[in-house]
Order: structure tokens, then C-alpha cells, then sequence
């Protein structure tokens, strides 16, 4: 606007997105934080805590959560890790990375109820891989103790969707590593071993630490995937929250919020490593 | 010299294809045994399109998809735009408010909103029953991180101080400053951020079905607790719309690299 003097009015431009933000997203986080420190007279307490603490179903929840969430993301990790790395190297077909990258993108926004169908499907009880195992080759997997509606089960369903985040969220690290770096090491005499210990591992370091923490939390948060395999064999928070929510009756309706305060402490406490462990990822990055 | 693909390499490619394509083969193979006796038989898709339900859920759930698409970009252009203009020292509160739907998972915003519209406060009717209303409002929010990113990455690209004077000077009003400049030259920031958006919401379950509404989702877990030839197929159908989604989100990105490579020599 020439000529006008400028009003120090620019922040009213921001507005509808927070208005938008506040009430659609703080709003309802508060009122579940906010609401895990109230009893039902609407007094502050610490007694949902308390009760949380105190009843072994849900310690065991948050165990099994954490459990499955670290098992599959050191495990999708590395497995991504290695994928990616396998792709990159020089030597490997070049039309192969972009299949591994939008078959990634695919495979990570591919989770829930047809990737818990998709397994059960194929290593179910009657699935086909467990049906040509027993027919054909004479190996019942689920009489050598193999169930899909196990821990066991639920990790290796949800590795097909944090393999491929690994690999995509890896891939820009593993590109960061310099061809004249290796170059410049094997010139000096550096083996391949000594140019991993000393070059190529602690470069990649952060950020592989900080892609497994998103896994961690991405495994953490999921829901749809579980509920659809496990029913409650599997002893998970977030399925524990949307019993409650299902009808389920509960003697303590805040007792829901309570254990949604927990699940929030645990991923905040993995965000803020995530962000301190990026600082230091960045530095390689272009 | 000729480099050839190392053996460990091709073995862990191999293993990681093994594992990928498994899960799909089979559930291929499954669906196509609904003859009778399990003979192999396309009857299973025959069932899945002539029913009903599968129509209007699937329609539902593209509907709420624009809805969403449409919504958060209406919201999120204008902010990222006026924020890198105008306001950058209000960059890291966006920010960290687009960030903030990773740390509360659908399974808690969903618990949120729920107590919030239907308890503290007394939300009318219309927003807690129709899904056009309550859905789309929590799905806005899921979609933040995504849509977010991906423009701010485009109006990184761009020089917008530059484009925006430029405009003015040539007598644009704001609204044809926004429209004519703005809009067309973050279009494939703008697309790569719907096509997540779209894949997101076609898979949405958490919220979907624990506020109790019947999307395309919802309906493949319900045939999955009844039906499992159909929802082997069903499975299938949706695994073809995330690739949909994903395809649209390279071709646009193919598009903004070479836009991008253009600009670079300007």
C-alpha cells in the first residue's frame, strides 16, 4: 500500500490459524491433560495417576507399548537403514532407488485395517503362506508357536510400515555421505573398516538415532493396526484408551485422560531427544 | 571399471522385496479364493462393487478428503505466506503448532475433542453428528504437519518479498497479489501437500471409528469381521488408492524440480 502509513495490524493475518489451532487441537489436548488431574467433582487430584501407577493392566500396557515401539524401531531401522544403504551404494542398478522410494512412500501411509487384513490374510491361521506351509511343506507354523495375534505378530506388522519411513526419512543422511570422503580415506590407506569407524558411522550417527526416535514415537502413537489384530491380546495403551472410549464402563472417567497423559509425556520426552539429536544431524546436511 | 551390485546388497534387496510383496501376493491370492471349495474366482470384487455400502462409504471418505484438502489449504496458504511476508519472528509458533499433531495422536484427539464438544462444552448437534462437521475438524489437524511442510518448503523456493512488491508496485490489490502471484507459484507445493492429505484421510480409522462414524475405513473393518474373501479385496482396493495418492504426490514433485531448476537460473 504506497504511501499509507503501516498500522501494526500484519499479526491479524495469523489469526484464523490459530483461532483454527486453539480450538480444534489446544483446546481438546488441554481438556485430556487438564482433565487426567481431575477428580469427578472437578477438584484437583492425583488419584488417576495414582490408580494408573497402581493397577498392573495398565503398567503392563505401557511396558508391552514401549516394548514394541523400541523392538520395532531398532529393528525397522536398521532393516531400513540397510535397505536404503543397499540401494545407494554405487554398484546397485540405478532404477532401483526410486522403486524403493515410492514403494516407501506407499508402504509408511499404508497402515491400519487393510495392513492388519493383509496379514491375516497371508501368515493368519488360515492364510495363505501358513496354509501352503502346512500343506505342502508339511510345517505348521502356529503348532511351533508363531501367532499373528502376538507380540511377536503385531512387531512384524508394524515393521512394514517402519521400514519404509526408515528409508525414506534416512535416505537424505545416507546421500550426505560424500563419494570424495571415501575417496579421500582409501588415498590415505584407510580400509572400508576404518572408513566406517571413522568417517562414514559417525556422520550417520545422529541422524539414524533420530529417524529411530521418530519410529519409536510413530509405533507409540498407532492404533488402527493394533485394534484391528489384536482385539486385547495384546495389551497396548492407545487400544486400553479406545476401549474406554467404545463403552466400555468405567469406574473413573478421567482414568481415560490419565493414561492419555502418560502416552503424551512419553512421546513429548521422545520429541525433545528427536530435536536435540537433529541439531547435531544437521550439521552433515546440505 | 564396471561396478557390480555387491552380494550383500542383492541379498538384503531380495529379503526386504520378499517381505514387501508377501503380505500383497497373498492377500491376492486370497481374495480370489471365493469360489466354491476355494476355487479361484473373481466373485469376491463382484460382491465388493455391487454393494451399496461400499459406494457411499468410499464416497464419504473422497468427499471429507477434499473437504479436508480445501480446508487446510484455505487456512495454511494464507498463514505461510503472510508469516514468511510478515511475520518471521512468528515462524517458530507455527511451526511448533503444525508440529504438535505428532506428539497428540489421533487416539488422544480423539478422546479431546470428544470431551470437549460433548462435555465441557455443548457443541451443537450438527458439528458432533455430521462427519462433514466433526471429522473434517479433527482431520485438518492431522493433515498440519504435512501440508505445512510442504509449503513452507515452497515458499522457501520462492522469492516472495520480491514477488509480492513487484505486484503491489504494478497496482495488485491483495487479494490478485494472493491469487494471481502467490497461488500459482507454490501450486506444487501446495498439490504435494494434498495428495498426503488425501492418502491420510482415506485411511483415517482412529477417529473415525471411536467417534462412531462409517467411512471407507470403518466399512473394510467391518467386512473384515465378516466377510473375509471380500475383505481381502477390499484391502486390496485400498492399497490402489494409497499408490493413487503417492503417484499423484511424484508426479507433481517431478513437476517442482524442474520448476525449481528454472528458477535457479534466474
Amino acid at each position: 500500500m504506497p504511501g499509507r502509513r503501516r498500522l501494526p495490524l500484519a499479526w491479524i493475518g495469523v489469526v484464523p490459524f490459530f483461532v483454527y489451532a486453539t480450538a480444534f487441537l489446544l483446546l481438546p489436548s488441554g481438556i485430556v491433560l487438564v482433565g487426567a488431574f481431575k477428580s469427578d467433582k472437578g477438584s484437583f487430584t492425583l488419584k488417576n495417576m495414582s490408580q494408573v501407577i497402581h493397577t498392573p493392566e495398565y503398567i503392563h500396557a505401557f511396558r508391552t507399548s514401549i516394548e514394541l515401539s523400541l523392538v520395532t524401531a531398532v529393528g525397522g531401522g536398521i532393516l531400513g537403514l540397510l535397505l536404503a544403504y543397499a540401494a545407494a551404494r554405487a554398484g546397485t542398478p540405478r532404477f532401483i532407488r526410486p522403486i524403493l522410494t515410492t514403494f516407501s512412500g506407499v508402504a509408511a501411509n499404508f497402515a491400519g485395517v487393510p495392513l492388519a487384513f493383509a496379514f491375516i490374510a497371508t501368515i493368519g491361521n488360515l492364510g495363505i503362506v501358513t496354509k501352503f506351509l502346512k500343506d505342502d511343506l508339511g510345517l505348521d507354523i502356529y503348532q511351533h508357536g508363531f501367532n499373528l495375534f502376538s507380540f511377536t505378530g503385531v512387531a512384524i506388522v508394524y515393521l512394514y510400515f517402519q521400514i519404509p519411513l526408515m528409508i525414506l526419512v534416512i535416505a537424505p543422511a545416507i546421500d550426505g555421505l560424500r563419494a570424495e570422503w571415501r575417496e579421500a580415506s582409501s588415498n590415505l590407506g584407510a580400509s572400508s573398516f576404518q572408513y566406517w569407524r571413522h568417517v562414514g558411522f559417525p556422520v550417520l550417527l545422529p541422524s539414524v538415532l533420530g529417524a529411530t526416535i521418530l519410529l519409536f514415537g510413530n509405533s507409540f502413537a498407532a492404533y488402527a493396526t493394533a485394534s484391528q489384530l489384536t482385539g486385547s491380546v495384546v495389551n497396548l495403551v492407545p487400544i486400553i484408551i479406545g476401549q474406554n472410549i467404545g463403552g466400555d464402563v468405567l469406574s473413573n472417567p478421567h482414568l481415560s485422560e490419565a493414561l492419555a497423559f502418560g502416552m503424551i509425556v512419553v512421546i513429548a520426552v521422545s520429541m525433545v531427544l528427536y530435536a536435540l539429536v537433529q541439531r547435531r544431524a544437521s550439521r552433515w546436511m546440505r | 571399471m564396471r561396478l557390480r551390485i555387491s552380494l550383500s546388497s542383492a541379498i538384503w534387496l531380495l529379503l526386504g522385496a520378499v517381505y514387501f510383496v508377501v503380505p500383497l501376493v497373498g492377500t491376492l491370492l486370497f481374495s480370489l479364493q471365493s469360489g466354491r471349495n476355494s476355487s479361484y474366482s473373481l466373485s469376491a470384487y463382484g460382491t465388493v462393487l455391487h454393494d451399496h455400502t461400499f459406494w457411499t462409504t468410499l464416497r464419504l471418505s473422497l468427499e471429507l478428503s477434499l473437504e479436508t484438502i480445501a480446508i487446510s489449504l484455505a487456512l495454511l496458504v494464507p498463514t505461510a505466506y503472510w508469516v514468511h511476508l510478515k511475520l518471521p519472528r512468528l515462524k517458530p509458533y507455527v511451526e511448533f503448532m503444525t508440529i504438535l499433531p505428532f506428539v497428540v495422536p489421533p487416539i488422544i484427539l480423539v478422546v479431546g475433542l470428544l470431551r470437549f464438544y460433548n462435555g465441557t462444552v455443548h457443541a451443537p448437534i450438527w458439528y458432533l453428528e455430521k462427519p462433514y462437521y466433526f471429522l473434517v475438524s479433527a482431520y485438518v489437524i492431522l493433515a498440519f504437519p504435512y501440508v505445512y511442510r510442504s509449503l513452507d518448503a515452497g515458499f522457501r523456493a520462492i522469492d516472495i518479498h520480491t514477488l509480492t512488491e513487484a505486484s503491489q508496485s504494478l497496482g495488485a490489490s491483495w487479494r490478485t497479489t494472493m491469487l494471481r502471484v502467490i497461488v500459482p507459484n507454490i501450486r506444487t507445493a501446495a498439490l504435494g501437500g494434498a495428495f498426503l492429505t488425501l492418502a491420510i484421510v482415506m485411511g483415517e480409522f482412529t477417529i473415525a471409528s471411536l467417534a462412531a462414524f462409517f467411512t471407507f475405513p470403518t466399512y473394510i473393518a467391518q467386512i473384515n469381521s465378516e466377510k473375509v474373501y471380500e475383505a481381502s479385496s477390499l484391502s486390496l482396493i485400498s492399497f490402489g488408492i494409497t499408490w493413487v495418492a503417492m503417484l499423484g504426490l511424484l508426479l507433481v514433485g517431478r513437476g517442482s524440480r524442474n520448476r525449481t531448476q528454472l528458477a535457479g537460473g534466474r
